[in-house]
């Protein structure tokens, strides 16, 4: 029974990694990456709900310092070669969404540069 | 004690385990939350005295406004202008005055009257913002207002600030650098001001500088007429 379990579970652990092997997904230049506020898998699904939920509390109740929001995306997640999750094929965002094919619209007014980076240039 | 009353404790304690375990990440979510600062409150209005005496030949508050929020500082018909120098001149007596203008933060605003999708509102604390993301671009709201505090943005945008997102196709205008506020610093204009003639602070606290001063000083509102409360008063009109 014990075995039959744990064979259970090593499958439900294997099975979303292995899916998402298999169907060619874009191999993304994901930055810094490190540990994400939430796991991969479920970050792929639900990121544009949460970043919906937060950009409103944001704009009209002024609540910052959410562990979503779109700043701390590309805080970790803009390319370590052009500071940007945009632009090119592999980059973190554009890579998925062109996959995808959906249109990606926050960066039209949105910064797609890491802000450290932004504070840098400003320094020189 | 009886074997049964050993087996019953041993699933008690068990079942006390899995629950913890089952409740422990939602606790840890619970935490992470309160990493986030409160909703703004109605208990606060934000405001400012503009004391126009010194303001004759200075304009580091509108270039302070323009670095803060990433605006090009162009003069021309499609260039956003979110503080202004307006210069008068009564022409009977021939007095001169300059002053700042930008959107004077209304406690009954025009722009969110008019506004067909609730993209133009105010902020519990007073603050009147655009909310981009609902924004139409169709203008309503630059016609509504009669301080003219509002731009639209024509051009496509490069290299916003990260804190203040600006896009083709949308109103923009003074956010009262809520970027900062919400920081608890002051808005940019009011720090850059040489001769502390910006005074920013909460209307609604009878202790804050701010209050104290109007309540000393002979202030007024622009377009009092109007009626629209304005958290924008000037001093030496």
């Amino acid at each position: 029974m014990l075995k039959l379990f744990a064979l259970l579970a090593t499958f439900l652990i294997c099975a979303p990694a292995g899916a998402t092997e298999s169907y060619g997904m874009p191999k993304l230049d994901i930055g810094k990456g490190g540990h994400c506020v939430a796991p991969t898998e479920w970050m792929r699904v639900n990121h544009m709900k949460v970043l919906f939920k937060q950009r409103h509390e944001t704009v009209h109740q002024g609540i910052r310092g959410s562990k979503y929001s779109l700043k701390n995306c590309v805080e970790c997640h803009a390319s370590l070669r052009d500071n940007s999750v945009i632009g090119r094929p592999d980059s973190f965002c554009e890579g998925c969404h062109r996959y995808e094919a959906v249109k990606i619209d926050c960066f039209e007014c949105h910064s797609s540069k890491r802000s450290t980076a932004l504070a840098q240039e400003d320094t020189k | 004690m009886s074997d049964t009353d050993e087996q019953r404790r041993q699933f008690l304690k068990t079942s006390v385990g899995a629950a913890a375990v089952a409740i422990a990440p939602g606790m840890l979510m619970f935490d992470m939350a309160h990493g986030d600062t409160e909703p703004v409150s109605s208990k606060v209005r934000w405001g400012m005295l503009i004391d126009t005496a010194n303001c004759a030949d200075c304009d580091k508050c509108v270039k302070a406004c323009n670095k803060e929020n990433g605006l090009s500082g162009g003069l021309s018909p499609t260039d956003s202008q979110w503080m202004r120098k307006v210069e008068l001149k009564d022409m009977r007596t021939g007095r001169q005055l300059a002053l700042p203008m930008m959107c004077q933060h209304c406690a009954e605003p025009p722009c969110v009257d008019v506004c067909p999708t609730g993209a133009s509102f105010k902020r519990a604390d007073g603050i009147v913002l655009v909310d981009k993301h609902l924004c139409i671009g169709c203008r309503y709201c630059m016609m509504a207002c009669p301080y003219k505090a509002r731009s639209f943005v024509h051009e496509p945008l490069h290299d916003q600030k990260p804190d203040v997102p600006r896009g083709k196709g949308t109103v923009e205008s003074c956010t009262m650098c809520v970027q900062r506020v919400d920081k608890g610093k002051i808005p940019a204009c009011a720090e850059a001001c040489p001769n502390k003639s910006i005074l920013f602070g909460n209307l609604n606290d009878p202790d804050s500088e701010v209050s104290r001063k109007i309540r000393t000083v002979a202030s007024t509102q622009v377009r009092a007429d109007l009626g629209l409360d304005t958290g924008i008063r000037y001093q030496g009109l």
